[in-house]
């Protein structure tokens, strides 16, 4: 089974670690993407860049409209996900346990089942 | 020789040539690495050069050179055990068929379900990383590393390469027979994606369980399991659309039924229920040979459906066989009964907002005539269900009722 464990970010919570604490997370899904390899159950990860440099696009009339900054006008933002396979809904989330973000207030992360997917996947 | 002729030679020597491998030099890793290599070498030789007189012995030799090549490159032990292993290159394999140890070793129980069905498909199946990986939309790293992981378990577990026997025998026969299952059941229902059609799963599946099968006759849930298979794979063609979207069963055109499977599956059940127990493959494969002898769903046996899943409930009690029984009943005793039934399984965790019992409810609530129950119904099992195919059937089945009872839906429209 296919699961997106997306991280949720809020930059303001971000901004108020020390550096001691960002070093620390870091290292954490360093050694969390480590162990997803080793156990054959990561399929990929990717981290977006700030959303302030998102660009929200929709089309009127045929006319592309596109306005600067992130779509939803909230205080978290997607800043990246991990996409898994795994046994089962429970093991996707003890693996959601050991990312850094869960233990940090301010920060979520959240387990869904994929429903569909295509294209390359080694990319 | 054809290309998917080598292909289905090399999947039927693999194990055996594995086998061999392994009970003269033990080291169950490197050996089943070796030998999918020499399958490789095979892959891109045998079709351009033609297939060698002793395509065993070819393989065997190729995977010996191999392994001895990974142990000299194995610095720390490259004296002693390069030695040994250049003793006696097995020229001739030993004619004994191995098969069914490796699938002991590869459904070892130690390792994950997931682990077991990548190695199973790769030693015993003889497909390729690369196969496995594209069989369970998962990147070839990703299935590489799950396949060594689960070779550095089997080692760290100390396993032997021989058949357990007595009552060891049996708990892990259970877990081959369960691993293949899973096999079948992957290529048949595909748990997420769009598409309902690894078939090639279901088919690989179905010749590892003719393999055990063949070397264990008298045991009445291999021969269930297989029947199982047959009589679900007969049905194929008819359980989907040409655009993809499923047909249940009482909806099928039966016509496109595979009689010979039939025919075959219906047998083997009758043999195995002849047998002294009575196991879950078994009874299984009854209610869907049940089905099969149906020409239309109005003249399904359902009495003798529910009372096998009356007896399946109480030899493996599951929630999923109660909800299978709330179909049979409501056909025997009105839709009231069998949503009675199914109320019972309301308070049970594994199945509490579970897109079958839903899907089962809502149909259930349609056949009374509570229209905006089963509409209800209907679109909570759509949300729940990972399976796009099921979704769309199952929003297919809430606009049908939309359509047939506009009345009654007036209230939930608003």
């Amino acid at each position: 089974m296919q699961f997106l464990i997306s991280l949720h970010i809020n930059p303001a919570v971000l901004d108020a670690l020390t550096d001691a604490e960002k070093a620390a997370i870091g290292e954490g899904h360093g050694r969390f993407i480590q162990s997803l390899k080793q156990s054959g159950e990561l399929i990929t990860t990717q981290a977006l860049v700030d959303p302030s440099q998102a660009a929200v696009v929709s089309v009127r009339n045929g006319q592309p409209v596109v306005t600067d900054g992130p779509f939803l006008e909230a205080k978290e933002h997607l800043g990246g996900f991990y996409l898994v396979d795994c046994e089962d809904k429970d093991r996707a989330i003890e693996l959601a346990t050991q990312i850094p973000d869960a233990a940090i207030d301010g920060l979520g992360v959240e387990v869904r089942q994929v429903m569909f997917a295509d294209g390359h996947l080694e990319a | 020789m054809t290309a998917p002729n080598i292909e289905d030679l090399l999947r039927e020597l693999t194990p055996q040539v594995l086998g061999a491998l392994v009970r003269r030099h033990g080291q169950f890793e490197d050996c089943e690495d070796a030998v999918q290599e020499a399958v490789l070498a095979a892959t891109v030789q045998w079709p351009a050069e033609g297939v060698p007189n002793n395509p065993r012995g070819w393989l065997a030799t190729v995977a010996s050179r191999r392994l001895i090549d990974r142990m000299r490159s194995d610095h720390a032990r490259r004296e002693r055990e390069a030695a040994t292993a250049m003793e006696a290159p097995p020229a001739e394999v030993p004619d004994t068929d191995d098969t069914l140890v490796l699938l002991f070793l590869c459904c070892h129980p130690k390792l994950t379900a997931a682990s077991q069905t990548a190695l199973t498909l790769r030693a015993v199946g003889g497909l390729t990383t690369a196969e496995i990986a594209h069989a369970f939309l998962v990147p070839e790293a990703t299935m590489a590393a799950r396949i060594s992981r689960a070779k550095q378990r089997i080692k760290a577990a100390g396993s032997t390469f021989t058949l357990p026997d007595g009552a060891v025998l049996e708990e892990r026969l259970r877990v081959v027979l369960h691993v293949l299952y899973l096999i079948f059941n992957e290529g048949y229902t595909a748990s997420s994606g769009s598409h309902l059609h690894r078939a090639d799963l279901a088919h690989e599946a179905i010749r590892l369980t003719r393999t055990v099968h063949a070397q264990l006759p008298e045991d009445s849930e291999v021969t269930g399991l297989l029947a199982l298979m047959l009589l679900t794979h007969a049905r194929r063609k008819a359980r989907t659309t040409a655009s993809g979207d499923l047909v249940p069963l009482d909806e099928q055109d039966r016509s496109k039924w595979d009689r010979a499977l039939i025919d075959e599956g219906t047998e083997l059940v009758k043999a195995s229920l002849a047998g002294p127990a009575l196991g879950p493959y078994q009874l299984q494969a009854g209610i869907a040979a049940t089905h099969a002898d149906a020409d239309t769903a109005e003249e399904t046996n359902w009495p003798q459906v529910h009372a096998l899943y009356l007896i399946l409930e109480r030899i493996a009690p599951n929630p999923m066989v109660t909800l299978n029984r709330a179909i049979a009943l409501a056909e025997t005793e009105g839709p009231q009964a069998g949503l009675t039934l199914l109320s019972t399984l309301d308070s049970d965790d594994r199945m509490a907002g579970h897109h079958r019992l839903l899907s089962v409810r809502a149909h259930l609530l349609e056949k009374t005539g509570d229209a905006a129950g089963a509409y209800e119904h209907y679109r909570r099992a759509a949300k729940s269900t990972a399976s796009l195919a099921e979704q769309r059937y199952l929003e297919s089945r809430a606009s049908r009722v939309t359509r047939l009872a506009p009345q009654a839906l007036r209230s939930i429209q608003r």
